[in-house]
C-alpha cells in the first residue's frame, strides 16, 4: 500500500512540475526536502531520547503499570487479545495519556515502544497485527483534550476567545475517532472470519 | 499548560527514587533505545519529506487546490481552508503555516479562521504516523490501515465545517 502512495506523490510530483513549467524548482526542492528531513530527524533525537530515557524510569518503578490500571477499562475493548498486564498494553495506556495531554512529542516515543512490544507479540511478521492496526489508527486521529497550542497560536493572531473552538473541536475529533475505529474493527474483524474459513474448510459433500 | 511536560517528568523521577530505582542507570539504558528507534525511523522519514516536498514545490496542490475550491464552497467548507485541509494529513509544520496564513488572510474568529483552527486541532498529520510507526518495526503489509485513517481525516474536515455553523451561526 505504502509502495503505491509514495510512489505515486513521488511520480505526481515531478509530472506535474513538467506540466506547470516549474521544473527549476524541482531541482530545490530535491536538495531541500532532504536537507529538512534531516532537521526533522534532528529535532526529534533530543525528544525521542529524552522521553525514551524517562520512560524507562517510569517502566522500572511501575508507574506504567499504574497508568495502564486506569485505562485498562476504556482500552480492553479495542484490544480484547491483550495482556491486560504486559508490556504491551502498558505502552498504548501511556502513549493514550500522553496524547490525551497533549504531549504530542513525548506520545511519539511511547508509540514507537508500544509498536516494538505488539511486533514482538506478532512475532516480528511484516504483516500488521489486529492490535498494530487498531493502535496506530488511533494516532492518526487527534486525542487531545487542550489544544494549548492551537490556543496560543489563535491568541497571538489576535483571537478574541482562543478557546472558544474547543467543543467543536472535541465533537470533531470523537466523530473523527469513531470512523478510524469502526473501520479498523471491522476490517479486522472480516479478515478474521476469512482466516477461519480457510482454516476450516467447507466439508465435501 | 506549559507546566505540564516538566511536572510529568518530574513526577517519574520522583515515583522513580520511591520506589528505589537507580534512575539515572535507567534513563541512560533508554535513552540509547531511543537512539535505536531514531535510526529505524530515518529512511521512512526521509522518503515522506522528499515526496511532499516535491508535490509542494512542483504546483500539484495548488492546482488541486483550486480545482477543489468551488466544490467545498458548494458543500459548506470555507474554500480558504481547502490548502490546510489537503496538506494536513502529510506534514505538521506545512499544515501549521498554512493555518496561520488563513488566520493572517481572513483573523482568527472568522468563519474560516474557526474551521481551519477547529480542523487543526481535531486532525493529525496520518501519513506520518502511519509510515514512522510501521516503518519502525518493518511492517510491510499494513491492511486497513489507511482506509481507516483517511476515513478519520474527511470525518474532521466535514464535521469541523458542520460543527462551527451550528456553534458560531
Amino acid at each position: 500500500m505504502l509502495n503505491y502512495v509514495w510512489s505515486f506523490l513521488v511520480t505526481a510530483g515531478i509530472i506535474c512540475s513538467i506540466f506547470l513549467g516549474k521544473t527549476e524548482n524541482l531541482s530545490n526542492a530535491f536538495v531541500d526536502s532532504a536537507a529538512d528531513a534531516i532537521q526533522l530527524l534532528i529535532t526529534l533525537a533530543g525528544v525521542i531520547c529524552l522521553w525514551s530515557g524517562l520512560m524507562k524510569i517510569a517502566e522500572k518503578s511501575g508507574l506504567n503499570a499504574l497508568v495502564s490500571r486506569l485505562f485498562a477499562p476504556l482500552l480492553k475493548p479495542l484490544f480484547p487479545n491483550l495482556d491486560k498486564n504486559g508490556a504491551a498494553f502498558e505502552a498504548i495506556s501511556m502513549n493514550i495519556s500522553a496524547n490525551l495531554l497533549g504531549l504530542g512529542n513525548t506520545a511519539t516515543p511511547l508509540g514507537l515502544r508500544a509498536m516494538k512490544e505488539l511486533d514482538e507479540l506478532n512475532g516480528k511478521s511484516a504483516r500488521a497485527s489486529d492490535e498494530m492496526v487498531v493502535f496506530v489508527v488511533m494516532n492518526t486521529a487527534s486525542l487531545q483534550l487542550m489544544p494549548t497550542m492551537l490556543g496560543s497560536l489563535r491568541a497571538s493572531y489576535g483571537s478574541s476567545a482562543p478557546f472558544e473552538i474547543l467543543v467543536p473541536v472535541w465533537i470533531s475529533s470523537a466523530c473523527a475517532l469513531t470512523t478510524a475505529l469502526v473501520i479498523a474493527v471491522t476490517g479486522n474483524r472480516l479478515s478474521g472470519r476469512k482466516k477461519w474459513k480457510s482454516l476450516c474448510p467447507p466439508s465435501r459433500v | 499548560m506549559e507546566i505540564i511536560m516538566p511536572a510529568f517528568a518530574c513526577l517519574i523521577i520522583i515515583f522513580g527514587l520511591i520506589r528505589r530505582v537507580p534512575v539515572f542507570e535507567a534513563f541512560s539504558e533508554g535513552a540509547r533505545e531511543g537512539f535505536f528507534t531514531l535510526f529505524k525511523i530515518a529512511p521512512t522519514i526521509l522518503g515522506l519529506v522528499f515526496a511532499v516536498g516535491l508535490l509542494r514545490s512542483s504546483g500539484a496542490t495548488d492546482a488541486l487546490c483550486s480545482a477543489i475550491a468551488p466544490v467545498a464552497e458548494a458543500v459548506g467548507f470555507p474554500r480558504e481552508v481547502v490548502p490546510m485541509a489537503m496538506l494536513r494529513p502529510v506534514s505538521g509544520s506545512g499544515s501549521t503555516a498554512l493555518l496561520v496564513s488563513v488566520f493572517e488572510n481572513c483573523g482568527p474568529d472568522s468563519f474560516a479562521g474557526r474551521v481551519a483552527s477547529v480542523l487543526a486541532g481535531s486532525s493529525e498529520t496520518t501519513f506520518y504516523a502511519v509510515t514512522m510507526y510501521f516503518g519502525s518495526v518493518g511492517v510491510k503489509n499494513i491492511r486497513h490501515t489507511l482506509p481507516a485513517a483517511v476515513a478519520a481525516d474527511l470525518t474532521a474536515m466535514a464535521v469541523s465545517a458542520a460543527a462551527v455553523h451550528i456553534f458560531f451561526g
